[in-house]
C-alpha cells in the first residue's frame, strides 16, 4: 500500500463541537477500537449521559482533563483511509492556550477551523485562521458545523462564509506576506449527524462541495513539487567510522547526514556549503539500501562531498536559483511560551536547524492584539505569554536561514532559556527588507 | 484547492525519515544515549532505524534490556542473537539482581508480576551508566495517556513525568537540555501505529520473535484474557490449563502479557488481521493497563516507560 501522509490540525472549543468531529472522522472511518468504544459508553452513562455515545470522549486523554471535560493539551491522533494516512495535531482553542495551537500547527499542512453555525464568525475563529496563516499552513478548511441546528440553511451557511472570506481578505491585506492565508475552503457539517464529514448529506442537497474527508484525501501535501524548491540540507551527524570500526571499506568514509528540508539533490550536482559558502559537487547521496541517483524532501540521507571541506553539524548544504541568508541579525515573529516575559535585551540561546548559538532581543517592534488581530502601533515593553510579537534578533554566529514565508523548515527557530532549559518562544523568520 | 498528484514518498518512507531524524539529533545533542532493546517490535523497528541513521559506522550508543527474569524464552534468545548480529554492545539490566540487593521487592500471590518492579531497574541502570537520553519505541496511538507524549520526553531527577512539564515541540526542532541527573526519554515511533509498524517489518523483512506468530502454547484464561502457564504461577480456583493456538500482539512480561487466539502463521496473515481488527493492541493484552482508567499516566509518573 503506497499511502502519503497529510499532517492537519483542528483548533475549535468544546462547545463548537471539536472533539465529535474528531471522533466522527476516527468512528466513521472505523478507525475507532472496540474497547476505546466500551470505555468511552461506560463514561457516558457516568456523565450522565446515557443513551446517546458522546463521541467527544474518545479524545479526551489525561485525568485532569477528563475530570475538568476540557481539552488543554495537543493530542495527536491517528487514522487512515484506502487513500491516505493522517496525522491529527488536536489543539484547546482557547486563548490562554495560543502555544498549544502554535505548536499543533507548525507540522501541518492543512488547518480545519471549526465554527457553530449558530454563533458565525467569532473573535476565536479569526485568531485561530490568523495563528493558521502566520505559521504558513498552506490550506485552510472553514468546517461550519451544527448545520443541523440552523435547519441546514443555505442562506445561513452563505451568510457566515461571506463574513469569514472578508475577513480573510483583510488579513491579507494589512498583513501582505507575512500572514496570509493562501486558499480556504467552506464546508457545512454536522459532526453530531454525520452530514458531510465522511459521508455526504441528504439534508444539504444544495452543496455540492467535497466531503470533509474528500477534501482531506485529495488535498496536496507539502512536499509534492520538489524541483520547483530550492534545496536545503542542514548538516545533523557526520558518520566517519575510522579506525578499524567499520571495516577495511570504510576507514576513509566521511558521510554528511541530515534531512532535506526542502528541495531535490542529485548525485554529481554542484552545490555551496554555507556559512563558509564553498562550492563543491556531491559525490554520492548514500542510504542503507544504497546509492540514490535523486533525494527529496523530506528524506534523510547522507551527503558524501567530492572536495575535503570543513563540513560540520550546523553546516547548510544548498543549491538552486535562491540562496539562503548568512547573517547575525534577524527580524522575526515569535511566539512567547513562557510565563517569564521578555524584554529587550533578553538573552537567550536559539536552535536553528542544527545549529545552536546564544541570542540577544534587542528590540520589540510590535505586539498583536488578541482581540482585534491588528499590530499596536506602539512598540510593547514586553512580550508575555501567548503573545505574538515582531522582534530584532541578534547571534552569537551566524545563522543560514530563508524567511519563514518561503521555507518552514530553514525559517523557523526556537529560543531557550539558559537556566531553567524551557522552550520559551517558537520563532519565525521575516522576510529581509530589500 | 490544488489537488494532489501521485504521492512521491510513501508514508512509511516519510515516518522512517523523521524517525532517522530524531536519532541523530539525539546522538548529536547528548553525550550517553542508549536504546531500550526488549526484542519487541517496536524495538526491532527502532533498531532498524538506528542501521538507517549511523551506518557504516557503529551506533553511537550501546543497547539496553531490563530483564524481568520472567521473559518468553523465544524473546531472550531473539535478543541476542540479533544483538550479536549487529555487532552492538548489549547491556542486560536484571530485576533479579535489583530484588536480590533489596533495591526491589518481589510481588507475592497469583497476580504477581515484575512489571512495576522493571522501573526500579531501569532507572538505577540509567543512574549507573550515567545516560542522558534512552530510546524507547512507545507510540502515542497504543494507549490514551500517550496520545499527549512529546517526541522528548523529559523525566526529572526521580525519573518521573508530569504531565504539566513537557516541553512544546515545534516544526522538527528538539530541545533536549537537561540538569545533571536528569534524563529525556526519546520516542522516534510516536506517529507510528501498530499496522505501520507491522507494515514497516514487512517491507524490510526484518525477522521477529517466533511469539508473535501462531503456534500452541498451555494457557489458562483469567479477566477474559490468555496467560501463559509456567512453573511457578498460582492458579486461581476455577482456572484450568489447556492447549491453545494464540499469538502475541505485544511482548511484555510473561506474567502481565496475554495471548489472542489466532490462526496467523505468517507475517501477512498477521498484518491482514491487524488492518481488520477493532481490540486496540494494549487493550486486549495488557493487564497492567487495566487497573485504572489512569493506569498509564499514573505508572508515567512513577517512571515507567
Amino acid at each position: 500500500m503506497t499511502l502519503d501522509l497529510l499532517r492537519f490540525t483542528t483548533a475549535g472549543s468544546v462547545d463548537d463541537g471539536k472533539s465529535t468531529l474528531i471522533g466522527r472522522l476516527l468512528f466513521d472511518s472505523k478507525q475507532v477500537f472496540e474497547d476505546q468504544l466500551e470505555h468511552v459508553a461506560a463514561a457516558s452513562v457516568r456523565r450522565g449521559g446515557a443513551g446517546t455515545l458522546d463521541l467527544a470522549l474518545l479524545t479526551d486523554g489525561l485525568r485532569a482533563e477528563r475530570e475538568q471535560g476540557i481539552t488543554i493539551d495537543v493530542a495527536y491522533r491517528y487514522f487512515a483511509t484506502e487513500r491516505r494516512r493522517f496525522i491529527i495535531a488536536d489543539c484547546p482553542g482557547h486563548q490562554q492556550y495560543t502555544r498549544n495551537m502554535v505548536t499543533g500547527a507548525s507540522t501541518a499542512d492543512l488547518s480545519v477551523i471549526l465554527l457553530d453555525a449558530r454563533k458565525g464568525v467569532l473573535e476565536q475563529s479569526k485568531r485561530h485562521a490568523f495563528i493558521s496563516a502566520l505559521l504558513g499552513i498552506p490550506h485552510l478548511v472553514v468546517a461550519i458545523n451544527k448545520m443541523d441546528l440552523v435547519d441546514y440553511s443555505q442562506e445561513r451557511f452563505d451568510e457566515i462564509a461571506r463574513e469569514f472570506q472578508g475577513f480573510a481578505q483583510q488579513l491579507n491585506a494589512t498583513r501582505g506576506e507575512r500572514a496570509r492565508a493562501r486558499d480556504i475552503v467552506y464546508i457545512p457539517i454536522s459532526a453530531l449527524e454525520g452530514d458531510n464529514v465522511v459521508a455526504g448529506s441528504q439534508r444539504m442537497a444544495w452543496y455540492e462541495g467535497p466531503t470533509l474527508l474528500e477534501l482531506l484525501e485529495e488535498v496536496e501535501v507539502a512536499y509534492d513539487h520538489p524541483h520547483e524548491r530550492p534545496a536545503r540540507l542542514a548538516v545533523q551527524w557526520v558518520i566517519r567510522p575510522g579506525g578499524d570500526a567499520g571495516g577495511e571499506d570504510h576507514r576513509d568514509y566521511r558521510g554528511y547526514a541530515g534531512q532535506i528540508a526542502s528541495g531535490a539533490l542529485r548525485a554529481g550536482e554542484e552545490v555551496t556549503v554555507l556559512p563558509g559558502g564553498e562550492r563543491t559537487r556531491i559525490a554520492a547521496i548514500d542510504t542503507y539500501e544504497g546509492e540514490l541517483a535523486e533525494a527529496q524532501a523530506p528524506m534523510s540521507v547522507t551527503l558524501r562531498l567530492a572536495d575535503q571541506l570543513d563540513v560540520s553539524r550546523g553546516s547548510m548544504i544548498c543549491a538552486g536559483e535562491r540562496a539562503p541568508t548568512v547573517a547575525r541579525e534577524l527580524e522575526a515573529d515569535l511566539c512567547w511560551m513562557s510565563e517569564r516575559p521578555t524584554r529587550p535585551g533578553g538573552r537567550y540561546l536559539i536552535k536553528h536547524t542544527s545549529n545552536s548559538a546564544r541570542a540577544i532581543v534587542d528590540e520589540l517592534r510590535d505586539v498583536v492584539d488578541v482581540h482585534t488581530l491588528e499590530r499596536h502601533p506602539e512598540p510593547p515593553a514586553e512580550l508575555a505569554l501567548n503573545d505574538i510579537g515582531r522582534v530584532r534578533l541578534r547571534t552569537s554566529a551566524p545563522l543560514v536561514f530563508d524567511p519563514y514565508a518561503s521555507n518552514r523548515r530553514t525559517g523557523s527557530f526556537i529560543l531557550l532559556d539558559e537556566a531553567t532549559n524551557e522552550t520559551v518562544a517558537a520563532g519565525m523568520i521575516a522576510a529581509t527588507e530589500p | 484547492m490544488s489537488t494532489s498528484t501521485r504521492p512521491q514518498l510513501s508514508h512509511l518512507r516519510a515516518l522512517e525519515s523523521e524517525a532517522i531524524h530524531v536519532m541523530r539529533e539525539v546522538a548529536a545533542e547528548f553525550e550517553r544515549p542508549v536504546l531500550l532493546f526488549s526484542g519487541g517490535k517496536d524495538s526491532i523497528v527502532l533498531l532498524r532505524l538506528a542501521e538507517k541513521a549511523f551506518r557504516p559506522a557503529p551506533f553511537p550508543f550501546p543497547l539496553m534490556h531490563v530483564d524481568t527474569g520472567h521473559n518468553f524464552p523465544e524473546v531472550i534468545e531473539f535478543r541476542d542473537r540479533r544483538a550479536g548480529e549487529l555487532g552492538e554492545r548489549l547491556i542486560v539490566a536484571s530485576v533479579q539482581d535489583s530484588i536480590d540487593r533489596g533495591r526491589a521487592v518481589e510481588e507475592t500471590g497469583p497476580r504477581a508480576s515484575r512489571n512495576r518492579l522493571q522501573t526500579v531497574t531501569l532507572l538505577d541502570a540509567i543512574a549507573e551508566h550515567d545516560f542522558d537520553a534512552a530510546f524507547g519505541g512507545a507510540r502515542r496511538d497504543e494507549e490514551r495517556a500517550r496520545a499527549k507524549e512529546r517526541i522528548f520526553s523529559f523525566r526529572d531527577e526521580f525519573g518521573q513525568w508530569d504531565p504539566k512539564n513537557q516541553r512544546p515541540e515545534l516544526w522538527n526542532l528538539y530541545n533536549g537540555r537537561i540538569h545533571r541527573g536528569e534524563h529525556v526519554r526519546v520516542f522516534p515511533l510516536s506517529n507510528w501505529t501498530e499496522l505501520d509498524v507491522w507494515e514497516y517489518i514487512d517491507q524490510e523483512e526484518l525477522e521477529v520473535p517466533s511469539i508473535y506468530f501462531a503456534h500452541r502454547r498451555e494457557v489458562f484464561e483469567r479477566d477474559g484474557m490468555l496467560y501463559a502457564h509456567r512453573e511457578g504461577v498460582e492458579l486461581l480456583a476455577g482456572e484450568e490449563v489447556f492447549s491453545e493456538t494464540v499469538r502475541y500482539r505485544t511482548v511484555g512480561d510473561m506474567s502481565c502479557t496475554g495471548g489472542v487466539r489466532s490462526e496467523a502463521a505468517t507475517l501477512r496473515e498477521v498484518v491482514t488481521e491487524i488492518a481488520a481488527t477493532r481490540i486496540t493492541e494494549r487493550g486486549e493484552t495488557r493487564a497492567d493497563d487495566r487497573v485504572t482508567e489512569a493506569a498509564m499516566e499514573d505508572r508515567k509518573k512513577a517512571g515507567y516507560f
